[in-house]
């Protein structure tokens, strides 16, 4: 291990902030009280979850009574999913979402699909991007639920949501979106937009793990996935996390306050990475360019090498990063995103992600682009693929 | 993923990497889809190995498991090289994560397979080898 340590795994998870963890720490050990209880100790600790209620309202522009704090993203998802199929069956049993979902919404659709309802999966482009109008053809009389995820975690694709919530709108369709990587590093405004439900997890934002919430706009008919007692207005039971729910309100609202000067920051870092990494011979950027791309996310193929072999040379000289390859999943298929915009299993086999966050300086970057070129050297140079691509006439670096 | 110091001694400084021009046998197995390719040659004198490098295109244990088994053969008969399996060379790399197991197979299947290569060229028949079945669903048991 290397004294240098570049963590570049930001939609991973994030590390807590300094002014997150003092806000939480209270509620761990003095105002421990459980909020359904009586006593000044326990309206201390209600008082603290309607403010960071209210925080996040104030992210999304949604109203107060409109967030209902989880377990974290998967469980969010899981809830607006099966709470809204179930709750409408009565309507259809068809619903829409896309290919390239996190598998928290996937596996969910596969067990809803189990269960009597039809789900379209719909393509994306080469960059990663829904086309409105195939959503728009794929929508029937029977159909309850588009859920399309805000921006892609592997890839960065940041989807038309106004666009498609508008749509969505003017069908009388619920739309859920699967924000978790999207919520405090774009501006969201779930009216605007016409969002009828969105997830966010706290620990993708500086925030604690284990904390999500579900928006659920007033008067969607969703039916509860976690019974038990009354908390969350009678709609998540659960003695609340109160430390997470406070860490989670507040690192949204800091988030939120600085969105844009750190997205200017972390665009120009993620294009000058983009950037070095692309002059490296026989590789690719996955996903799109530009504004469509959120400012953290970098996701490179290179040819010829495999992803999990790249991830364990850069550790080693202490760069911490993700892969799409099927070693790294620790199954046979590489990741179904790089797939599903139209990558060969060869060439996404050798994918690798880097996401920027607020602990990433230029330095950082620099380092970065200083050794992985060696790496990608060293693994094509005991390439049999490597070899055989010369030896047809291509080109030695 | 937890490899053991010796999997990543292999990963990091992989022994025998490279091509022999002049092999007497070369066999080559997995295939890009899978996400690995192993290729080994070998160089035999006097039904010795006298010489085996390597090429692999795959994740941290296949590299250790190429390195490892080129090191576990050579200098070997070709009938000793022949007994070398899949545990072996998992062992020796002080075990494989279960769901890397397969890397141990491939480093197996393509020694064998560049011994036989050799075989068939030298007019010989090749031995037989019985192919593990998917190398990618080998039973706990199995691995
Ligand atoms: C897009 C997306 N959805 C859902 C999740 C699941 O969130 P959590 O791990 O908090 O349950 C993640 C996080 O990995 C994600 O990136």
């Amino acid at each position: 291990m290397s004294d240098n340590h570049v963590y570049l795994d930001y939609s991973a998870t994030t590390y807590i902030k300094p002014e997150v963890l003092a806000a939480m720490r209270p509620y761990l050990d003095t105002y421990f009280g459980n909020p359904s209880s009586i006593y000044a100790l326990a309206r201390i600790t209600e008082q603290a979850i309607g403010q960071s209620r209210e925080q996040v309202a104030a992210a999304l522009n949604a109203a107060k009574n409109e967030i209902y704090f989880t377990g974290g993203g998967s469980e969010a998802d899981n809830w607006a999913l099966k709470g809204v199929a179930f709750a409408n069956k009565q309507w259809g049993n068809h619903i829409i979402t896309t290919k390239i979902e996190h598998h928290a919404i996937l596996h969910t659709c596969e067990f809803l699909a189990q269960h009597g309802f039809e789900i379209t999966y719909l393509p994306v482009d080469s960059e990663g991007l829904v086309d409105v109008d195939s959503l728009r053809q794929a929508i029937t009389a029977k159909t309850i639920l588009v859920s399309i995820m805000f921006a892609n975690n592997e890839i960065g694709t940041i989807q038309p949501i106004a666009a498609i919530g508008k749509l969505c709108r003017e069908k009388g369709i619920y739309f859920h979106t699967d924000a978790v990587q999207a919520v405090g590093h774009v501006p969201i405004d779930v009216q605007a937009m016409n969002i009828d439900l969105l997830s966010l997890a706290g620990h993708k934002f500086y925030g604690p793990k284990g904390v999500g919430a579900l928006y659920i706009r007033k008067g969607v008919k969703i039916d509860n996935l976690i019974h038990g007692g009354g908390q969350e207005r009678g709609k998540r039971a659960g003695t609340e996390n109160i430390a997470g729910i406070v860490g989670l309100g507040q690192a949204l609202e800091l988030a939120t306050t600085d969105i844009e000067t750190e997205n200017q920051r972390l665009t120009r870092l993620r294009d000058k990475l983009i950037a070095g990494l692309t002059a490296i011979p026989h590789s690719r950027l996955n996903g799109p360019v530009g504004a469509k791309r959120l400012p953290g996310n970098v996701n490179v193929c290179f040819r010829f090498i495999e992803g999990e072999s790249m991830l364990l040379l850069l550790d080693s000289v202490g760069v911490s990063a993700s892969s799409g390859s099927a070693c790294t999943a620790g199954s046979l298929e590489p990741s179904h995103v790089l797939l599903a915009i139209g990558l060969t299993h060869e060439i996404a086999h050798g994918s690798l992600r880097l996401t920027l966050g607020a602990g990433t300086t230029e330095q950082d970057v620099d380092y970065v682009l200083e050794v992985l070129p060696g790496i990608v050297r060293k693994l094509r140079n005991m390439s049999p693929l490597w070899k055989e691509f010369l030896n047809k006439g291509g080109t030695k670096l | 993923m937890n490899y053991s110091a010796k999997v990543m001694d292999h990963f990091m400084n992989p022994r025998n990497v490279g091509e022999i021009s002049d092999a007497d046998g070369i066999g080559e197995v997995g295939n890009p889809v899978c996400g690995d390719i192993m290729k080994i040659y070998l160089k035999i004198d006097d039904n010795r190995i006298q010489d085996v490098k390597f090429n692999t295109f795959g994740c941290g244990s296949a590299i250790a498991s190429s390195s490892m088994a080129t090191e576990l053969i050579k200098g070997k008969t070709l009938e000793e090289a022949w007994e070398l399996s899949n545990k072996a060379v998992a062992e020796a790399l002080d075990g494989l994560p279960p769901v890397k197991m397969h890397c141990s197979v491939l480093a197996e299947q393509a020694v064998h397979k560049a011994i036989n290569n050799y075989r068939i060229a030298n007019g010989l028949s090749p031995w037989d080898y019985k192919e593990h079945g998917d190398i990618h669903a080998l039973a706990p048991d199995e691995q």
